[in-house]
Parts: C-alpha cells; structure tokens; sequence
C-alpha cells in the first residue's frame, strides 16, 4: 500500500510500486483529467503537481510519491476558477482539448515560480508541453493573462 | 486694331465650338427588333462567346448578385461610383434594340445606339481596336445567347461636371486613339495576333497602365504598373518586380492555367480575368499573347531553375534547423525545462544545471543516475519528485543530454566516454530490479 494526498485528500493505493503514477491517478483513484499522451514524459499531456511542482506523471512512479501531496487538474481550484483556468475560458484557448489540462497545471506551476513571465519564460517552461492543435499563441496569452489577473489579486489583497 | 484682334479671337473660339460641336454630335442609330434580327452562324457565335470571355464582359457586366450581363457592376473609378450597363438583349433595359451597327459604334467610338458618349470606365479605347469582324461576333453571341434580363441601371454617382456626358467627347478628343490595330511590320505575324489582343480585346493596359489625373491611360508609360480594385497591377515592362523575369512560356502557363511556375498565381482582380475569359482563347492566340507580352517585359531567355534568385528562394525556404541540431538541447526543453527553469535568480530545489556538481564533476556518473532513476519523494526536497527517464529515454538520448548540459551550460570539456557511461549504469541499476 502506499500512502500520499491527492487533491487534499488522503489516499492509499494498492498497486505494483513500479507503477507510473498516471495510472494509479486514472484507474485506481479515478481522476481522469490527466491524460495520456506520449508515455515517455515527452508531452506533458500527464502533468500534475507533486509537491507543488509540474511533475510528468507518465513516468513518475508510485513508489517515489509515496507521502507526498499530488494535486491534478480536478483539484486545482475547488469551483475550476483558478486564474489559469479562467483565462483558458476566456481566450478559448483549447481547441481539442486533449493536452490542456496538462498546459493549466504547467501554467500555474510556472506562475507560481515566475509571477511576470516573459514571453521567453513561457517558451522555455511551456515548450515541454505539447498541443497538436498548435494552440500556442492563444496559450502564451491566456499565461500572461493569468498573470495579470494573480499580480491583481495579489496587489488588492 | 484691338477690336480686330478681338474679333479674330472670337471667330477662332466660335469656329473651335462648332468644330466640337460637330465633332460631339453622334446620330440615334434606329432600334432593332431583336426577333427579326435574322440567324446568326453558330461558328460566329462560338467565336463571339470566346471573344466575350477574352474581354471578360461579364465581369464588369455582371453584378455580385446579379445575372449574367445584366450590369450594375459597381466601378469605383476615383471620380466616383460607375454602374455598368445592361448587356442582354433585353429591349427595354437591355441592348436588345441595338442594330450590328450600333453595337459596333459603342465599342469602336464609345457612343450608345442614342448618340451619348460612354464614359471611359468602359474600355472603348481598347476595344477600338477590335476587327469590325470580331465586335460583331460578340454582337452575335449577346443576342443570340445571352437570356434577356428586365434590369435598370442605377444612377452613377459621379459629381457635377464629370457627370456631363457631352464632355465625354472632349476627353475622347484629348485621349483616346480611336482606330483599329495596326500592325507592326518590325514584329513577326504572332507577336502582331498578341498586341492585337492584348491591347484590343483582352484590354491589359486598363489595369496595367497608369492613369492621369483625368482617368485616361499615360501613353509614354504603358504597361507601367497601377492600382486597380485595391489591388497592385504589376509592370508588365522590364520594372516588373518578379525576380525571375516574365518569359512567354511563364506567360502562355499563367494566361492558360492561371498559374506560372515561377510567378505564383492570378489572384484579385486577375484571377477572372484568366478564368473568367482569356484562358478561353485558342492556344495559339494565348501563345501571341504571351510572344507579345514577354517582348514587352524584355524577357530573358535563360532557363530560371538555375537562376540565383530561385536557388536564394529556395535556400531561404527551408526551415531553419537551428533548433535541431543540438538533440540534447532539444530533449532538455521538453523533457528538463518543465521543471529545470529559473528567471533571474536560482529558485531553492530549481537546480539550475550549469554549476553544480553533477554536470561539473570530472565523471558524468552523478548526473546519468540522476536522469535514469530521477529523485523520489524522500531524497532531496522532500515531498517533491524528479521521475527518471529510464523508460523513457535510450542512452543516445540521455547521452545528448548530458553532453548537452556538459557543453553548454557548464561549459567544460567533453566526457570522454560519455555513452558507455550511460550503458554501463543503466544495466548496474537494472540488475538491482
């Protein structure tokens, strides 16, 4: 069995520790915002937050994660309001869809680090996340307005 | 003696009226009954039909809602709003009452079947060239093809005085070279049949040649170049701008096909006039044409596939490839800067990989270990996980990563034997399992 929190919630699955954590996200715990998509931590489709940071969870695997704290997609805002999630809205900014949510926990995790990204901040951290749809200018402005909308925030708070 | 003078001027300046006067004058040719006109030959017709499309009637002739030739065609000519007129035979609306007669006046003199004079908008100047032979077989065509259509043509916004038809026939006097073609004897049989053509039927100085500030075409710089429709009509002249000069066959491919090899394609207002007509002309006229235009042009004769224009175009045409000469650098972005990033300072746990240890050390070991097998939750920042890529990745790829960070971002030599490295700790560790 092993033990870590996913969304806030404590959980412990019982799996083959050489699990990849995607699997034990999907099929044992059922969350099954985080996709699929290359298998060699190559898209960034699969990407939730181990410890607060963007972490592949395609080839992570489940013994590794044991006693830390996971959030994915369904737990990144409890009403799916985080900023991030707001300005993918706003803009449309998927269009398939498939490796979205993937961009939106990249994207939060990198607001988190770098509050006033660039536009060649974004390049460098989003390039590891991949959108066959070639959404990316419409990705790189909902970033910046994330951005702009958490700057706010914080600035009224 | 002054009122002599005078009187010598006045009788100048009436003489001149009356001379304009006459010259202006233009008779009513009688009405038609279209039913009575007698049977035209079907070759005539057929003739007729390739001859419209050459000048494309219908595309002046025809508005954007409208049926085939029966006007209200919007002209926005600068001066202001032109409507085309209605080219079916329709008797009240239409040309249906116009004699072969009348017909052959409006496109050799520019004047209706009732003596008004034709605004330029219509290509008169072009078409003054024409064989009575051929304007009557485009009469053929409209009246025995072309379904009448009961259309009135709207009012044309044109300003006080140029809205005046009767100075039409002053700009008639200043500019238009009424006639028809006359051959050039310096120039071969077929480049004749193109001018013929070109600057008859097929009017390409109408768009291709500048206009004064009255409208008309500047002679001393035909085929200049103009805009037309919100459009560029290029140069057909040696300041064409296409790196690769315009030859006849370019021309006869364009003109045929609406499309050149090394001139891309007839878009705008071009588009129909290829599609719309001249590509219906037989080959032999679309080849004087091309014969014709490409004198024009100046065209060289050189084969352009090994020009150095289209051999820079294509170089300049491929990718850069820059970002992927380098795999490791490539493998980094996607699979390492997802997490490996900094802005401008080094974050606590965001290694930044140039300066430290394991891409500085003297042995890569630290550094594969870490790529393979990652960093688990206990190790490290505790709570936070680095995956490895040991199913992920083969060892050329993590060896181009590693000589990628060795290189370029901690800037040291080369490890020797970087990829047996990687081999021989991959199956160490496999083992373990």
């Amino acid at each position: 069995m092993i033990e870590f929190k996913i969304n806030g919630r404590a959980v412990s699955v019982d799996a083959d520790p050489q699990t990849p954590l995607l699997w034990a996200i999907r099929d044992e715990i059922g969350l099954t915002g985080t996709k699929f998509g290359c298998g060699i931590g190559m898209c960034g489709a699969c990407t939730v937050h181990v410890g607060g940071r963007a972490t592949r969870s395609c080839i992570t695997l489940l013994e590794d994660v044991a006693g830390t704290e996971i959030t994915t997609i369904e737990g990144l805002d409890a009403e799916a309001n985080h900023p991030v999630q707001e300005a993918w809205r706003n803009l449309r900014v998927p269009q398939c869809g498939y490796c979205q949510s993937g961009q939106i926990m990249q994207a939060a995790a990198l607001l988190q680090d770098i509050p006033n990204p660039s536009d060649d901040d974004i390049d460098a951290v989003m390039t590891g996340n991949l959108c066959r749809c070639m959404t990316y200018p419409r990705i790189r402005k909902a970033v910046r307005e994330a951005a702009t909308a958490m700057s706010g925030a914080k600035d009224n708070g | 003696m002054l009122k002599r003078i005078l009187l010598g001027i006045l009788s100048v300046a009436v003489i001149a009226a009356v001379a304009f006067a006459v010259y202006t004058y233009k008779p009513t040719i009688d009405p038609v009954n279209p039913d009575q006109l007698s049977e035209f030959d079907p070759a005539v017709v057929e003739k007729g039909r390739i001859l419209a499309g050459a000048g494309y009637c219908a595309t002046c002739h025809t508005a954007a809602d409208g049926a085939p030739y029966a006007g209200n065609y919007a002209m926005e000519t600068g001066f202001g709003t032109i409507y085309s007129t209605n080219l079916t035979p329709d008797v009240e609306t239409g040309i249906g009452t116009y004699s072969q007669a009348a017909f052959r006046r409006a496109m050799h003199e520019g004047v209706d079947r009732e003596g008004h004079h034709l605004f330029p908008a219509f290509p008169y100047d072009h078409f003054t060239k024409m064989s009575d032979e051929d304007v009557d077989a485009i009469y053929a065509y409209i009246m025995s093809e072309v379904a009448p259509v009961s259309s009135e043509q709207k009012e044309n916004e044109l300003p006080f005085p140029l809205n005046l038809r009767v100075l039409q026939s002053g700009w008639k006097l200043l500019f238009a070279d009424l006639g028809r073609y006359e051959a050039d004897d310096a120039h071969s049989k077929e480049w004749n049949r193109g001018a013929y053509l070109a600057e008859g039927v097929a009017h390409c100085g109408a768009c291709h040649t500048p206009r004064n500030a009255l409208g008309a075409e500047k002679s001393d710089a035909q085929y200049a170049g103009a805009a037309i429709d919100g459009w560029i009509a290029p140069a057909l002249t040696s300041t064409n701008p296409s790196l690769v000069p315009w030859s006849a066959a370019e021309f006869k491919s364009y003109l045929e096909s609406g499309a050149a090899i090394y001139h891309g394609v007839a878009a705008g207002p071009m588009g129909e006039v290829v599609h719309a007509g001249v590509r219906e002309l037989p080959e032999d006229d679309i080849s004087a044409m091309s014969i014709y235009l490409a004198d024009k042009v100046g065209a060289a004769e050189d084969d352009p596939a090994q020009s150095e224009a289209v051999l820079a175009s294509l170089r300049n045409n491929r990718p850069d490839a820059a970002y992927r000469h380098d795999l490791g650098e490539r493998l980094y972005a996607t699979a390492c800067a997802s997490c490996h990033y900094n802005a401008e300072q080094i974050a606590q746990g965001r290694p930044d990989l140039g300066i430290n240890s394991a891409t500085n050390l003297e042995d890569p070991t630290n550094l594969i270990h870490v790529m393979l097998d990652g960093v688990s939750a206990p190790e490290g920042i505790p709570g936070v996980v680095m995956p490895g890529f040991r199913h992920a990745l083969n060892d050329d790829e993590l060896t181009a990563i590693a000589a990628y960070l060795r290189d370029k971002r901690a800037g040291k030599p080369a490890w020797p034997d970087l990829s047996k490295a990687v081999s021989d700790i991959r199956s160490q560790r496999a083992s373990v399992h």
